[in-house]
């Protein structure tokens, strides 16, 4: 079977792809919620209004609330590990409410740093881009994080969420000056 | 539970259109210029959401069944397979659909095309696959419209989708297409897929087979997710 290519997800998916409670990885009541937000930006640093932003993640133990239960499932009460962010009145910013995830295996099966895999959806962007949201304040795991490692030192803070109150900041910026990293899934 | 893949495929180059491409003067601004870095697959790539049930209103299969009347339109049966690239089918996910409406205006604040809204019609679905992998939606056909692209720029008739798949490796969004449309070879989205026999998966067939006889057409979209990869990375 040959796989489908992509499509823009065009400038009108706010008629049905967002939910009212998209935003909610996690039930906000949870303990240790967190907001991580920011905006998405184009080459000439403007807010993009028709963004949708997607996040996926595990929980603070490292487990999933996945379909097949892979490294076994996660436990915390409400958790969904799916964010999506998107609006008919978007300004361009973004905002999920969460957890901050802890340690997953990567693909050799070593430990990677706490993430977030991130797909960022607009008119104009004919296949998704996908980022990864590390957090600034995890300077240890990170220094040993093996996808970190692929990525040129000094593109590598692009990646990194900064503390704010209540959570993370991390802006997401398709071009140019300090152009986020994005990678081939 | 059936057994799940561990890693998946890389996606053969030019499949997927590029994310430059000038003659979509939307992606000017907004394509990365910087090489993509490789992900290996660990567990966030490999895993995906449970949205189940939980997602699904009681007419969100059927557009046309949303509001107090029928939509104004030729009413069509829209279904097809979901399956991976091993022919696996994907029982239980998530397929989302919207459109504009049959004059090829969507209920969308920012959609300023002065064709008439219909009070019938919002133009959003969603569903869940069947255990062999089939999607059905009950719609009415899009209309074509003008978009600023380029001088006497037109979209095809087309429907959105967006598929979540088992796993964050195999998030598709996309666009369906109808067979025979004039509105095709000039289109800069859909000729963004370099190869034409690649495009083609995009468009749908019309089904004889499928049609409700005296109620509705019916057309025929597939879509193929990548599969397992043959060997774990590196």
């Amino acid at each position: 079977m040959s796989l489908t290519p992509s499509q823009t997800v065009g400038p009108f998916f706010a008629i049905g792809l967002p939910w009212p409670d998209g935003p909610l990885v996690v039930p906000p009541d949870t303990p240790g919620a967190i907001r991580i937000g920011g905006l998405v930006l184009d080459g000439a640093g403007e807010p993009i209004a028709d963004a949708l932003v997607e996040a996926w993640q595990a929980d603070p133990q490292g487990r999933f609330a996945d379909l097949h239960g892979h490294g076994g499932g996660s436990s915390l009460p409400g958790f969904r590990g799916f964010g999506r962010c998107g609006a008919q009145d978007g300004d361009g910013s973004y905002e999920i409410v969460t957890v901050k995830p802890g340690s997953v295996a990567g693909a050799d099966g070593l430990p990677q740093a706490p993430h977030i895999d991130v797909s960022v959806f607009a008119r104009g962007l004919l296949n998704r881009c996908v980022t990864r949201i590390y957090f600034a304040d995890e300077d240890q795991a990170n220094a040993a994080d093996p996808v970190l490692a692929r990525v040129p030192a000094p593109r590598r803070a692009t990646l990194l969420a900064q503390p704010v109150d209540n959570g993370y900041r991390f802006d997401i910026r398709l071009q140019g000056e300090r152009e986020t990293v994005f990678f081939e899934v | 539970m059936a057994e799940t893949p561990t890693t998946y495929e890389r996606e053969p180059a030019g499949v997927h259109p590029p994310l430059d491409f000038p003659d979509y003067r939307s992606t000017a601004l907004r394509h990365p210029r910087e090489p993509l870095v490789l992900l290996p697959h660990g567990l966030t790539e490999i895993t995906g959401p449970r949205l189940g049930p939980g997602r699904i209103g009681e007419h969100d299969g059927d557009l046309t069944a949303q509001h107090a009347g029928a939509p104004i339109g030729e009413r069509i049966i829209l279904t097809g397979h979901v399956c991976d690239t091993d022919g696996r089918p994907l029982a239980n996910t998530l397929v989302e659909v919207w459109q504009a409406n049959a004059a090829g205006r969507y209920r969308h604040r920012d959609d300023r095309w002065p064709a008439p809204l219909d009070p019938n019609f919002s133009g959003a679905g969603r569903c869940l696959t069947d255990r062999e992998g089939r999607y059905t939606f009950t719609t009415i056909k899009p209309g074509a419209y003008p978009w600023g692209n380029h001088h006497n720029a037109w979209r095809p008739a087309h429907v959105h989708f967006s598929l979540l798949g088992r796993a964050f490796a195999q998030r598709l969004v996309t666009q369906m297409y109808f067979p025979g449309d004039p509105l095709l070879a000039p289109d800069p989205i859909f000729n963004s897929i370099p190869d034409e026999r690649v495009r083609a998966r995009l468009i749908s067939r019309f089904s004889i087979e499928r049609t409700v006889p005296d109620w509705a057409g019916a057309y025929e979209f597939d879509l193929v997710l990548r599969g397992p990869g043959q060997t774990p990375f590196e």
